[in-house]
Protein backbone atom coordinates (compact mmCIF):
# COMPACT_ATOMS: atom_id res chain seq x y z
CA UNK A 1 0.00 0.00 0.00
CA UNK A 2 2.80 2.39 0.95
CA UNK A 3 6.39 1.96 -0.11
CA UNK A 4 9.19 4.25 1.03
CA UNK A 5 12.47 3.93 -0.85
CA UNK A 6 15.81 5.51 -0.02
CA UNK A 7 14.07 8.45 1.57
CA UNK A 8 16.42 11.25 2.63
CA UNK A 9 15.76 14.66 4.16
CA UNK A 10 18.44 17.16 5.08
CA UNK A 11 17.98 20.47 6.83
CA UNK A 12 21.07 22.45 5.96
CA UNK A 13 23.92 20.30 7.20
CA UNK A 14 21.77 17.98 9.31
CA UNK A 15 20.45 14.81 7.71
CA UNK A 16 17.33 13.96 9.70
CA UNK A 17 16.29 10.98 7.60
CA UNK A 18 18.91 9.15 5.60
CA UNK A 19 18.17 6.48 2.97
CA UNK A 20 15.23 4.92 4.78
CA UNK A 21 13.27 2.19 2.99
CA UNK A 22 10.30 0.18 4.19
CA UNK A 23 6.81 -0.72 3.12
CA UNK A 24 3.44 -0.91 4.80
CA UNK A 25 0.96 -3.64 3.91
CA UNK A 26 -2.72 -2.79 3.58
CA UNK A 27 -4.70 -3.42 6.74
CA UNK A 28 -1.71 -3.74 9.07
CA UNK A 29 -0.52 -1.72 12.01
CA UNK A 30 3.06 -0.60 11.60
CA UNK A 31 5.10 1.15 14.26
CA UNK A 32 8.12 3.38 13.78
CA UNK A 33 10.28 3.54 16.87
CA UNK A 34 13.64 4.98 17.77
CA UNK A 35 15.32 7.22 20.32
CA UNK A 36 14.54 10.94 20.42
CA UNK A 37 15.91 12.69 17.37
CA UNK A 38 16.02 9.49 15.33
CA UNK A 39 13.95 11.14 12.59
CA UNK A 40 10.55 9.55 13.25
CA UNK A 41 8.50 12.71 13.10
CA UNK A 42 10.49 13.96 10.11
CA UNK A 43 9.65 10.68 8.38
CA UNK A 44 5.95 11.27 9.12
CA UNK A 45 6.17 14.84 7.89
CA UNK A 46 7.75 13.62 4.65
CA UNK A 47 5.12 10.97 4.00
CA UNK A 48 2.20 13.26 4.86
CA UNK A 49 3.47 16.09 2.66
CA UNK A 50 4.45 18.57 5.34
CA UNK A 51 8.08 18.36 4.16
CA UNK A 52 9.45 17.76 0.68
CA UNK A 53 12.00 14.91 0.49
CA UNK A 54 15.59 15.80 -0.44
CA UNK A 55 15.76 12.52 -2.34
CA UNK A 56 14.14 9.11 -2.52
CA UNK A 57 10.61 8.14 -3.27
CA UNK A 58 7.31 7.56 -1.49
CA UNK A 59 4.80 5.47 -3.41
CA UNK A 60 1.23 5.28 -2.15
CA UNK A 61 -1.19 2.96 -3.92
CA UNK A 62 0.95 2.93 -7.03
CA UNK A 63 1.70 6.63 -7.40
CA UNK A 64 4.56 8.82 -6.25
CA UNK A 65 3.50 11.21 -3.47
CA UNK A 66 6.87 12.65 -2.40
CA UNK A 67 6.53 16.45 -2.14
CA UNK A 68 2.77 16.43 -2.77
CA UNK A 69 1.00 19.01 -0.55
CA UNK A 70 -0.92 17.67 2.49
CA UNK A 71 -4.25 19.05 1.23
CA UNK A 72 -3.86 16.93 -1.90
CA UNK A 73 -2.84 13.84 0.04
CA UNK A 74 -6.00 14.20 2.11
CA UNK A 75 -7.99 13.56 -1.07
CA UNK A 76 -6.14 10.27 -1.53
CA UNK A 77 -7.09 9.00 1.91
CA UNK A 78 -4.02 9.92 3.94
CA UNK A 79 -4.70 11.40 7.35
CA UNK A 80 -2.67 11.99 10.49
CA UNK A 81 -2.44 13.29 14.04
CA UNK A 82 0.35 15.36 15.53
CA UNK A 83 2.91 14.86 18.27
CA UNK A 84 2.35 18.38 19.57
CA UNK A 85 -1.40 18.93 19.50
CA UNK A 86 -2.73 20.73 16.45
CA UNK A 87 -6.25 21.48 17.60
CA UNK A 88 -7.89 24.79 16.73
CA UNK A 89 -8.58 26.26 20.15
CA UNK A 90 -10.80 28.93 18.63
CA UNK A 91 -13.28 26.23 17.58
CA UNK A 92 -15.60 24.03 19.58
CA UNK A 93 -14.62 20.39 20.03
CA UNK A 94 -17.17 19.10 17.54
CA UNK A 95 -16.27 21.79 14.99
CA UNK A 96 -12.66 20.59 15.15
CA UNK A 97 -13.82 17.08 14.31
CA UNK A 98 -16.13 18.38 11.59
CA UNK A 99 -13.21 20.05 9.81
CA UNK A 100 -12.09 16.49 9.09
CA UNK A 101 -15.05 16.17 6.71
CA UNK A 102 -13.99 19.29 4.80
CA UNK A 103 -13.51 17.51 1.48
CA UNK A 104 -16.96 15.96 1.62
CA UNK A 105 -18.76 19.27 2.09
CA UNK A 106 -19.44 22.27 -0.13
CA UNK A 107 -16.76 24.66 1.06
CA UNK A 108 -17.38 27.45 -1.45
CA UNK A 109 -17.07 30.94 0.01
CA UNK A 110 -19.94 32.34 -2.06
CA UNK A 111 -22.13 29.30 -1.41
CA UNK A 112 -21.36 29.73 2.28
CA UNK A 113 -22.32 33.42 2.25
CA UNK A 114 -25.60 32.67 0.53
CA UNK A 115 -26.37 29.98 3.09
CA UNK A 116 -26.56 27.23 0.46
CA UNK A 117 -24.25 24.82 2.27
CA UNK A 118 -26.67 24.04 5.08
CA UNK A 119 -29.27 22.85 2.57
CA UNK A 120 -29.66 19.16 1.88
CA UNK A 121 -28.72 17.95 5.34
CA UNK A 122 -25.04 17.23 4.60
CA UNK A 123 -23.93 19.58 7.37
CA UNK A 124 -26.42 17.98 9.77
CA UNK A 125 -25.27 14.47 8.92
CA UNK A 126 -21.64 15.55 9.33
CA UNK A 127 -22.37 16.94 12.78
CA UNK A 128 -24.00 13.68 13.88
CA UNK A 129 -21.14 11.63 12.42
CA UNK A 130 -18.62 13.83 14.27
CA UNK A 131 -20.42 13.14 17.55
CA UNK A 132 -20.38 9.39 16.83
CA UNK A 133 -16.65 9.46 16.21
CA UNK A 134 -16.06 11.50 19.36
CA UNK A 135 -17.96 8.87 21.28
CA UNK A 136 -15.99 6.13 19.50
CA UNK A 137 -12.57 7.56 20.41
CA UNK A 138 -13.73 8.11 23.98
CA UNK A 139 -14.31 11.82 24.27
CA UNK A 140 -18.08 11.70 23.92
CA UNK A 141 -18.63 13.74 27.05
CA UNK A 142 -17.04 16.75 25.33
CA UNK A 143 -19.49 16.89 22.41
CA UNK A 144 -20.80 20.28 23.50
CA UNK A 145 -17.48 21.56 24.89
CA UNK A 146 -15.13 24.21 23.60
CA UNK A 147 -11.77 22.75 22.55
CA UNK A 148 -9.89 25.13 24.83
CA UNK A 149 -11.69 23.80 27.90
CA UNK A 150 -10.73 20.16 27.27
CA UNK A 151 -7.96 18.28 29.08
CA UNK A 152 -4.87 17.13 27.21
CA UNK A 153 -5.80 13.46 27.02
CA UNK A 154 -9.20 14.24 25.52
CA UNK A 155 -7.60 16.54 22.94
CA UNK A 156 -5.31 13.70 21.82
CA UNK A 157 -8.44 11.64 21.18
CA UNK A 158 -10.13 14.57 19.48
CA UNK A 159 -7.27 14.64 16.97
CA UNK A 160 -7.87 10.98 16.18
CA UNK A 161 -11.60 11.65 15.74
CA UNK A 162 -10.81 14.49 13.35
CA UNK A 163 -8.44 12.28 11.36
CA UNK A 164 -11.08 9.53 11.20
CA UNK A 165 -13.71 12.01 10.05
CA UNK A 166 -11.77 12.24 6.78
CA UNK A 167 -12.38 8.48 6.32
CA UNK A 168 -8.70 7.76 5.73
CA UNK A 169 -7.37 4.59 4.12
CA UNK A 170 -4.08 5.09 5.93
CA UNK A 171 -3.79 6.84 9.26
CA UNK A 172 -0.55 8.18 10.73
CA UNK A 173 -0.53 8.60 14.50
CA UNK A 174 2.40 10.62 15.84
CA UNK A 175 2.93 9.62 19.48
CA UNK A 176 -0.74 9.01 20.33
CA UNK A 177 0.12 8.07 23.93
CA UNK A 178 2.64 10.83 24.66
CA UNK A 179 1.81 12.57 27.92
CA UNK A 180 -0.93 10.11 28.85
CA UNK A 181 -1.10 8.12 32.08
CA UNK A 182 -1.23 4.31 32.32
CA UNK A 183 -4.99 3.94 32.06
CA UNK A 184 -5.25 6.40 29.19
CA UNK A 185 -2.38 4.71 27.35
CA UNK A 186 -4.11 1.39 27.69
CA UNK A 187 -7.33 2.85 26.31
CA UNK A 188 -5.47 4.36 23.34
CA UNK A 189 -3.88 0.95 22.74
CA UNK A 190 -7.33 -0.65 22.56
CA UNK A 191 -8.50 2.13 20.26
CA UNK A 192 -5.58 1.58 17.87
CA UNK A 193 -6.20 -2.17 17.85
CA UNK A 194 -9.85 -1.48 17.03
CA UNK A 195 -8.84 0.84 14.17
CA UNK A 196 -6.57 -1.88 12.80
CA UNK A 197 -9.33 -4.45 13.09
CA UNK A 198 -11.69 -2.19 11.14
CA UNK A 199 -9.37 -2.34 8.15
CA UNK A 200 -7.67 1.06 8.37
CA UNK A 201 -3.95 0.83 7.78
CA UNK A 202 -2.25 2.44 10.76
CA UNK A 203 1.31 3.73 11.00
CA UNK A 204 2.34 5.02 14.41
CA UNK A 205 5.31 6.63 16.03
CA UNK A 206 5.34 5.84 19.73
CA UNK A 207 7.71 5.71 22.68
CA UNK A 208 5.57 3.48 24.87
CA UNK A 209 7.13 0.07 24.14
CA UNK A 210 4.35 -1.91 25.74
CA UNK A 211 1.80 -0.29 23.47
CA UNK A 212 4.00 -0.73 20.39
CA UNK A 213 4.73 -4.38 21.10
CA UNK A 214 1.06 -5.13 21.79
CA UNK A 215 -0.59 -3.53 18.77
CA UNK A 216 1.98 -3.61 15.97
CA UNK A 217 2.12 -6.16 13.18
CA UNK A 218 5.53 -4.86 12.13
CA UNK A 219 8.04 -2.42 13.55
CA UNK A 220 10.63 -0.22 11.86
CA UNK A 221 13.46 1.01 14.10
CA UNK A 222 15.20 4.27 13.26
CA UNK A 223 18.43 5.53 14.78
CA UNK A 224 20.26 8.72 13.73
CA UNK A 225 18.00 8.97 10.71
CA UNK A 226 18.85 5.50 9.40
CA UNK A 227 16.84 2.31 9.49
CA UNK A 228 18.38 0.09 12.13
CA UNK A 229 16.02 -2.86 11.94
CA UNK A 230 12.63 -4.00 10.74
CA UNK A 231 10.47 -6.94 11.72
CA UNK A 232 7.73 -8.33 13.88
CA UNK A 233 7.59 -7.30 17.54
CA UNK A 234 9.17 -10.64 18.50
CA UNK A 235 12.07 -10.11 16.11
CA UNK A 236 12.63 -6.55 17.24
CA UNK A 237 12.54 -7.51 20.90
CA UNK A 238 15.53 -9.81 20.48
CA UNK A 239 17.43 -7.85 17.81
CA UNK A 240 20.83 -7.09 19.39
CA UNK A 241 21.29 -3.81 17.45
CA UNK A 242 17.96 -2.52 18.66
CA UNK A 243 18.60 -3.59 22.23
CA UNK A 244 21.95 -1.80 22.17
CA UNK A 245 20.75 1.36 20.48
CA UNK A 246 17.40 1.83 22.04
CA UNK A 247 15.94 -0.55 24.52
CA UNK A 248 19.31 -0.91 26.24
CA UNK A 249 19.81 2.79 26.42
CA UNK A 250 16.34 3.21 27.84
CA UNK A 251 16.76 0.59 30.52
CA UNK A 252 20.01 2.23 31.58
CA UNK A 253 18.15 5.46 32.06
CA UNK A 254 15.53 3.91 34.31
CA UNK B 1 -19.26 6.08 3.22
CA UNK B 2 -20.57 4.11 0.27
CA UNK B 3 -17.05 3.82 -1.18
CA UNK B 4 -16.18 0.13 -1.50
CA UNK B 5 -12.56 0.62 -0.49
CA UNK B 6 -13.41 2.59 2.65
CA UNK B 7 -13.33 0.78 5.98
CA UNK B 8 -16.47 -0.35 7.80
CA UNK B 9 -18.20 2.38 9.76
CA UNK B 10 -16.55 3.11 13.07
CA UNK B 11 -18.59 3.93 16.11
CA UNK B 12 -22.29 3.49 16.68
CA UNK B 13 -25.13 5.83 16.01
CA UNK B 14 -27.85 6.44 18.54
CA UNK B 15 -30.75 8.89 18.71
CA UNK B 16 -29.37 10.29 21.94
CA UNK B 17 -25.98 10.97 20.36
CA UNK B 18 -27.61 12.58 17.33
CA UNK B 19 -29.68 14.83 19.57
CA UNK B 20 -26.60 15.90 21.51
CA UNK B 21 -24.75 16.55 18.26
CA UNK B 22 -27.52 18.66 16.78
CA UNK B 23 -27.79 20.68 19.98
CA UNK B 24 -24.30 22.00 19.22
CA UNK B 25 -25.44 23.53 15.92
CA UNK B 26 -25.95 27.29 16.08
CA UNK B 27 -29.55 27.88 17.10
CA UNK B 28 -31.80 29.73 14.73
CA UNK B 29 -32.80 32.29 17.35
CA UNK B 30 -29.23 33.00 18.50
CA UNK B 31 -28.19 33.54 14.90
CA UNK B 32 -31.00 35.73 13.67
CA UNK B 33 -32.18 37.66 16.72
CA UNK B 34 -29.25 40.15 16.62
CA UNK B 35 -29.90 40.73 12.91
CA UNK B 36 -33.54 41.44 13.66
CA UNK B 37 -32.54 43.90 16.39
CA UNK B 38 -30.16 45.62 13.96
CA UNK B 39 -32.95 45.96 11.39
CA UNK B 40 -35.30 47.45 13.98
CA UNK B 41 -32.66 49.89 15.24
CA UNK B 42 -31.71 50.96 11.72
CA UNK B 43 -35.37 51.40 10.78
CA UNK B 44 -36.14 53.45 13.90
CA UNK B 45 -33.01 55.60 13.85
CA UNK B 46 -34.20 58.15 11.23
CA UNK B 47 -37.11 59.00 13.56
CA UNK B 48 -34.75 60.25 16.24
CA UNK B 49 -31.92 61.75 14.17
CA UNK B 50 -32.60 65.50 14.35
CA UNK B 51 -30.72 66.84 11.32
CA UNK B 52 -28.46 66.17 8.36
CA UNK B 53 -25.33 66.28 10.52
CA UNK B 54 -26.46 63.27 12.54
CA UNK B 55 -27.49 61.44 9.39
CA UNK B 56 -23.97 62.05 8.09
CA UNK B 57 -22.47 60.58 11.27
CA UNK B 58 -24.80 57.57 11.00
CA UNK B 59 -23.81 57.02 7.37
CA UNK B 60 -20.11 57.10 8.24
CA UNK B 61 -20.73 54.52 10.97
CA UNK B 62 -22.67 52.28 8.59
CA UNK B 63 -19.99 52.50 5.89
CA UNK B 64 -17.23 51.74 8.39
CA UNK B 65 -19.26 48.86 9.83
CA UNK B 66 -19.57 47.18 6.42
CA UNK B 67 -15.82 47.63 5.86
CA UNK B 68 -15.00 46.27 9.32
CA UNK B 69 -17.26 43.23 8.94
CA UNK B 70 -15.53 42.29 5.67
CA UNK B 71 -12.08 43.01 7.08
CA UNK B 72 -12.86 40.90 10.15
CA UNK B 73 -13.36 37.86 7.92
CA UNK B 74 -9.72 38.30 6.94
CA UNK B 75 -8.26 39.34 10.32
CA UNK B 76 -10.46 37.55 12.82
CA UNK B 77 -11.27 34.39 10.92
CA UNK B 78 -8.28 33.91 8.58
CA UNK B 79 -5.71 35.41 10.96
CA UNK B 80 -4.23 37.62 8.24
CA UNK B 81 -3.74 41.36 8.66
CA UNK B 82 -4.23 43.88 5.90
CA UNK B 83 -2.78 47.34 6.56
CA UNK B 84 -3.80 48.59 3.14
CA UNK B 85 -7.54 48.27 3.06
CA UNK B 86 -7.95 52.03 2.75
CA UNK B 87 -5.93 51.63 -0.45
CA UNK B 88 -8.62 49.36 -1.90
CA UNK B 89 -11.27 51.73 -0.58
CA UNK B 90 -9.46 54.63 -2.25
CA UNK B 91 -9.07 52.76 -5.53
CA UNK B 92 -12.80 52.07 -5.56
CA UNK B 93 -13.57 55.70 -4.74
CA UNK B 94 -11.24 57.14 -7.38
CA UNK B 95 -12.16 54.45 -9.90
CA UNK B 96 -15.78 55.54 -9.74
CA UNK B 97 -14.85 59.22 -9.61
CA UNK B 98 -12.54 59.11 -12.63
CA UNK B 99 -14.66 56.82 -14.77
CA UNK B 100 -17.86 58.81 -14.21
CA UNK B 101 -16.41 62.33 -14.53
CA UNK B 102 -13.60 61.97 -17.12
CA UNK B 103 -15.15 59.22 -19.24
CA UNK B 104 -18.83 59.73 -18.56
CA UNK B 105 -19.36 56.11 -17.56
CA UNK B 106 -22.57 55.17 -15.85
CA UNK B 107 -22.16 55.01 -12.08
CA UNK B 108 -23.10 51.30 -11.68
CA UNK B 109 -20.72 50.27 -14.48
CA UNK B 110 -17.92 52.31 -12.96
CA UNK B 111 -18.58 50.73 -9.56
CA UNK B 112 -18.53 47.18 -10.92
CA UNK B 113 -15.43 47.74 -13.06
CA UNK B 114 -13.53 49.43 -10.20
CA UNK B 115 -14.44 46.58 -7.85
CA UNK B 116 -13.38 43.98 -10.43
CA UNK B 117 -10.03 45.69 -11.02
CA UNK B 118 -9.41 45.93 -7.26
CA UNK B 119 -10.37 42.26 -6.93
CA UNK B 120 -7.85 41.33 -9.61
CA UNK B 121 -5.15 43.45 -7.96
CA UNK B 122 -5.87 41.87 -4.56
CA UNK B 123 -5.77 38.41 -6.12
CA UNK B 124 -2.37 39.09 -7.70
CA UNK B 125 -0.96 40.41 -4.40
CA UNK B 126 -2.43 37.49 -2.44
CA UNK B 127 -1.20 34.85 -4.86
CA UNK B 128 2.36 35.98 -4.39
CA UNK B 129 2.22 36.79 -0.69
CA UNK B 130 -0.13 34.34 0.99
CA UNK B 131 2.02 31.33 0.20
CA UNK B 132 4.53 32.71 2.65
CA UNK B 133 4.04 32.35 6.37
CA UNK B 134 3.81 35.11 8.94
CA UNK B 135 2.91 38.73 8.53
CA UNK B 136 4.08 39.24 4.96
CA UNK B 137 0.57 40.17 3.95
CA UNK B 138 0.58 43.02 6.48
CA UNK B 139 3.85 44.32 5.03
CA UNK B 140 2.77 43.94 1.40
CA UNK B 141 -0.60 45.61 1.96
CA UNK B 142 1.08 48.41 3.92
CA UNK B 143 3.30 49.07 0.90
CA UNK B 144 0.40 48.76 -1.50
CA UNK B 145 -1.69 51.27 0.47
CA UNK B 146 1.15 53.78 0.48
CA UNK B 147 1.70 53.35 -3.26
CA UNK B 148 -2.00 53.97 -3.89
CA UNK B 149 -1.87 57.21 -1.85
CA UNK B 150 1.23 58.39 -3.72
CA UNK B 151 -0.27 57.63 -7.13
CA UNK B 152 -3.55 59.35 -6.25
CA UNK B 153 -1.63 62.41 -5.02
CA UNK B 154 0.75 62.65 -7.98
CA UNK B 155 -1.50 61.84 -10.94
CA UNK B 156 -3.05 65.27 -10.62
CA UNK B 157 -4.36 65.38 -14.22
CA UNK B 158 -6.68 62.46 -13.44
CA UNK B 159 -7.23 62.74 -9.70
CA UNK B 160 -6.87 66.43 -9.01
CA UNK B 161 -3.84 65.66 -6.84
CA UNK B 162 -3.85 66.54 -3.15
CA UNK B 163 -6.69 69.01 -3.71
CA UNK B 164 -9.02 66.13 -4.56
CA UNK B 165 -11.78 65.90 -7.13
CA UNK B 166 -15.53 66.13 -7.19
CA UNK B 167 -17.77 63.18 -7.96
CA UNK B 168 -21.27 63.28 -9.47
CA UNK B 169 -24.39 61.72 -8.01
CA UNK B 170 -25.03 58.01 -8.26
CA UNK B 171 -27.68 57.62 -10.93
CA UNK B 172 -28.95 54.28 -12.15
CA UNK B 173 -32.09 53.09 -13.89
CA UNK B 174 -33.70 56.50 -13.60
CA UNK B 175 -33.01 56.77 -9.86
CA UNK B 176 -30.73 59.37 -8.40
CA UNK B 177 -29.24 58.83 -4.95
CA UNK B 178 -29.10 62.21 -3.35
CA UNK B 179 -29.24 63.60 0.16
CA UNK B 180 -28.37 62.12 3.54
CA UNK B 181 -31.73 60.43 4.07
CA UNK B 182 -31.58 58.42 0.87
CA UNK B 183 -27.97 57.47 1.38
CA UNK B 184 -28.77 56.43 4.93
CA UNK B 185 -31.14 53.75 3.64
CA UNK B 186 -28.60 52.57 1.07
CA UNK B 187 -25.84 52.09 3.63
CA UNK B 188 -28.22 50.66 6.23
CA UNK B 189 -29.39 48.09 3.69
CA UNK B 190 -25.81 47.23 2.80
CA UNK B 191 -24.90 46.68 6.45
CA UNK B 192 -27.82 44.29 6.94
CA UNK B 193 -26.81 42.39 3.79
CA UNK B 194 -23.17 42.32 4.91
CA UNK B 195 -24.05 41.03 8.37
CA UNK B 196 -26.34 38.30 7.00
CA UNK B 197 -23.83 37.15 4.36
CA UNK B 198 -20.91 37.20 6.79
CA UNK B 199 -22.98 35.34 9.40
CA UNK B 200 -23.86 32.65 6.86
CA UNK B 201 -20.25 32.32 5.78
CA UNK B 202 -18.96 31.94 9.31
CA UNK B 203 -21.39 29.10 10.01
CA UNK B 204 -20.70 27.33 6.71
CA UNK B 205 -18.02 24.69 6.05
CA UNK B 206 -15.93 27.45 4.45
CA UNK B 207 -16.14 29.51 7.65
CA UNK B 208 -15.17 26.51 9.73
CA UNK B 209 -12.22 25.96 7.42
CA UNK B 210 -11.15 29.58 7.89
CA UNK B 211 -11.25 29.34 11.67
CA UNK B 212 -9.47 25.99 11.52
CA UNK B 213 -6.62 27.34 9.41
CA UNK B 214 -6.29 30.26 11.82
CA UNK B 215 -6.07 27.81 14.72
CA UNK B 216 -3.64 25.37 13.12
CA UNK B 217 -2.58 25.73 9.53
CA UNK B 218 -0.87 22.35 9.27
CA UNK B 219 -3.84 20.50 10.78
CA UNK B 220 -6.15 22.30 8.37
CA UNK B 221 -4.04 21.27 5.39
CA UNK B 222 -3.89 17.66 6.53
CA UNK B 223 -7.70 17.39 6.43
CA UNK B 224 -7.68 18.80 2.91
CA UNK B 225 -8.23 22.52 3.47
CA UNK B 226 -6.38 24.46 0.77
CA UNK B 227 -5.26 27.20 3.14
CA UNK B 228 -3.57 29.42 0.55
CA UNK B 229 -6.68 29.36 -1.61
CA UNK B 230 -8.99 30.21 1.31
CA UNK B 231 -6.83 33.11 2.44
CA UNK B 232 -6.67 34.42 -1.12
CA UNK B 233 -10.42 34.21 -1.61
CA UNK B 234 -11.21 35.99 1.66
CA UNK B 235 -8.57 38.66 0.99
CA UNK B 236 -10.06 39.32 -2.45
CA UNK B 237 -13.57 39.33 -0.98
CA UNK B 238 -12.69 41.92 1.66
CA UNK B 239 -10.81 44.05 -0.89
CA UNK B 240 -13.78 44.01 -3.28
CA UNK B 241 -16.13 45.02 -0.45
CA UNK B 242 -13.74 47.89 0.37
CA UNK B 243 -13.74 48.99 -3.27
CA UNK B 244 -17.55 48.92 -3.51
CA UNK B 245 -17.85 50.93 -0.29
CA UNK B 246 -15.22 53.33 -1.66
CA UNK B 247 -17.23 53.89 -4.84
CA UNK B 248 -20.48 54.50 -2.96
CA UNK B 249 -18.81 56.74 -0.38
CA UNK B 250 -17.28 58.83 -3.18
CA UNK B 251 -20.74 59.36 -4.72
CA UNK B 252 -22.20 60.14 -1.32
CA UNK B 253 -19.51 62.64 -0.32
CA UNK B 254 -19.42 64.24 -3.77
CA UNK B 255 -15.81 65.18 -3.20
CA UNK B 256 -12.77 63.03 -2.40
CA UNK B 257 -9.09 63.59 -1.64
CA UNK B 258 -6.22 61.05 -1.43
CA UNK B 259 -6.91 61.07 2.33
CA UNK B 260 -9.61 58.42 1.74
CA UNK B 261 -6.80 55.96 0.96
CA UNK B 262 -4.48 57.06 3.75
CA UNK B 263 -2.54 54.72 6.02
CA UNK B 264 -4.36 56.34 8.93
CA UNK B 265 -7.70 55.12 7.54
CA UNK B 266 -6.30 51.57 7.14
CA UNK B 267 -5.15 51.50 10.75
CA UNK B 268 -8.50 52.88 11.84
CA UNK B 269 -10.28 49.97 10.12
CA UNK B 270 -7.98 47.39 11.73
CA UNK B 271 -8.56 49.08 15.11
CA UNK B 272 -12.34 48.82 14.67
CA UNK B 273 -11.99 45.08 14.12
CA UNK B 274 -9.60 44.50 17.00
CA UNK B 275 -11.35 46.72 19.57
CA UNK B 276 -14.80 45.42 18.64
CA UNK B 277 -13.59 41.85 18.77
CA UNK B 278 -11.78 39.62 16.31
CA UNK B 279 -13.82 36.79 14.84
CA UNK B 280 -17.00 38.54 15.95
CA UNK B 281 -19.24 40.07 13.31
CA UNK B 282 -21.20 42.05 15.88
CA UNK B 283 -17.91 43.15 17.40
CA UNK B 284 -17.00 44.76 14.08
CA UNK B 285 -20.31 46.59 13.89
CA UNK B 286 -19.82 47.80 17.46
CA UNK B 287 -16.16 48.68 16.90
CA UNK B 288 -17.05 50.69 13.81
CA UNK B 289 -19.75 52.57 15.70
CA UNK B 290 -17.46 53.27 18.65
CA UNK B 291 -14.47 54.43 16.62
CA UNK B 292 -16.60 56.55 14.32
CA UNK B 293 -18.45 58.18 17.23
CA UNK B 294 -15.55 58.72 19.62
CA UNK B 295 -13.93 61.57 17.67
CA UNK B 296 -17.33 63.36 17.62
CA UNK B 297 -17.96 62.76 21.32
CA UNK B 298 -14.43 63.75 22.27
CA UNK B 299 -14.51 66.98 20.30
CA UNK B 300 -15.08 68.93 23.49
CA UNK B 301 -11.67 67.85 24.80
CA UNK B 302 -10.25 69.91 21.94
CA UNK B 303 -6.47 69.49 21.83
CA UNK B 304 -6.57 66.41 24.03
CA UNK B 305 -9.01 64.33 21.99
CA UNK B 306 -6.30 62.19 20.41
CA UNK B 307 -4.84 61.42 23.84
CA UNK B 308 -8.24 60.51 25.30
CA UNK B 309 -8.96 58.44 22.19
CA UNK B 310 -5.70 56.55 22.64
CA UNK B 311 -6.34 56.05 26.36
CA UNK B 312 -9.75 54.52 25.69
CA UNK B 313 -8.28 52.10 23.15
CA UNK B 314 -5.39 51.07 25.40
CA UNK B 315 -7.70 50.56 28.39
CA UNK B 316 -10.08 48.49 26.30
CA UNK B 317 -7.31 46.23 25.07
CA UNK B 318 -5.89 45.77 28.57
CA UNK B 319 -9.20 44.90 30.25
CA UNK B 320 -11.02 43.33 27.32
CA UNK B 321 -8.20 41.75 25.31
CA UNK B 322 -10.51 39.64 23.15
CA UNK B 323 -12.34 42.77 22.07
CA UNK B 324 -15.40 44.40 23.53
CA UNK B 325 -18.23 42.23 22.20
CA UNK B 326 -16.65 38.75 22.66
CA UNK B 327 -15.47 39.67 26.19
CA UNK B 328 -18.93 40.84 27.22
CA UNK B 329 -20.64 37.83 25.63
CA UNK B 330 -18.21 35.49 27.42
CA UNK B 331 -18.93 37.19 30.73
CA UNK B 332 -22.70 37.01 30.27
CA UNK B 333 -22.78 33.35 29.19
CA UNK B 334 -20.54 32.37 32.10
CA UNK B 335 -23.01 33.90 34.55
CA UNK B 336 -25.90 32.03 32.98
CA UNK B 337 -24.02 28.72 33.13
Amino acid sequence: MLRVENLTKSFGGVTAVSGVSFSVEKGTIQAVIGPNGAGKTTLFNLITGVYTPSSGSIVFEGSEIGGVAPERLAKRGISRTFQNLQISMNLSAIDNVMTGAHLGLNSGVLAGMLGLTTLGGRERATRIRAAELMEFVGCGRYIDAEARSMPYGALKRLEIARALMAEPRILFLDEPAAGLNHTETHEIEELIAELGASGITVVLVEHDMKLVMNVSDRIVVLDYGKKLAEGTPEEIRVNPDVVAAYLGAESEGV
Amino acid sequence: MTDVSSPPTLGRSSPDLAARALATAPAFRARHLPTLILVVVLAALPLVLPNAFYFDVAIRILANAVLAVALNLLIGYCGQISLGHAGFFGLGAYGSAILTTHWDWKAPTALVVSAAVVGLLAWLVARVILRLKGHYLAMATLGLGIIVTIVLTNEASLTGGPDGMSVGDFTAFGFRLYGERVWYWVFAGLLVVAVVLAGNLVESPAGRALRALHGSEVAARVVGIDTASFKTRVFVLSAVVAAIMGSLTAHYLGFITPQVASFHKSVELVTMVVVGGMASIWGSVFGAALLSLLPELLAKFEGFETIVFGLILVTTMIFLPRGIVPSIVARLTRKEG
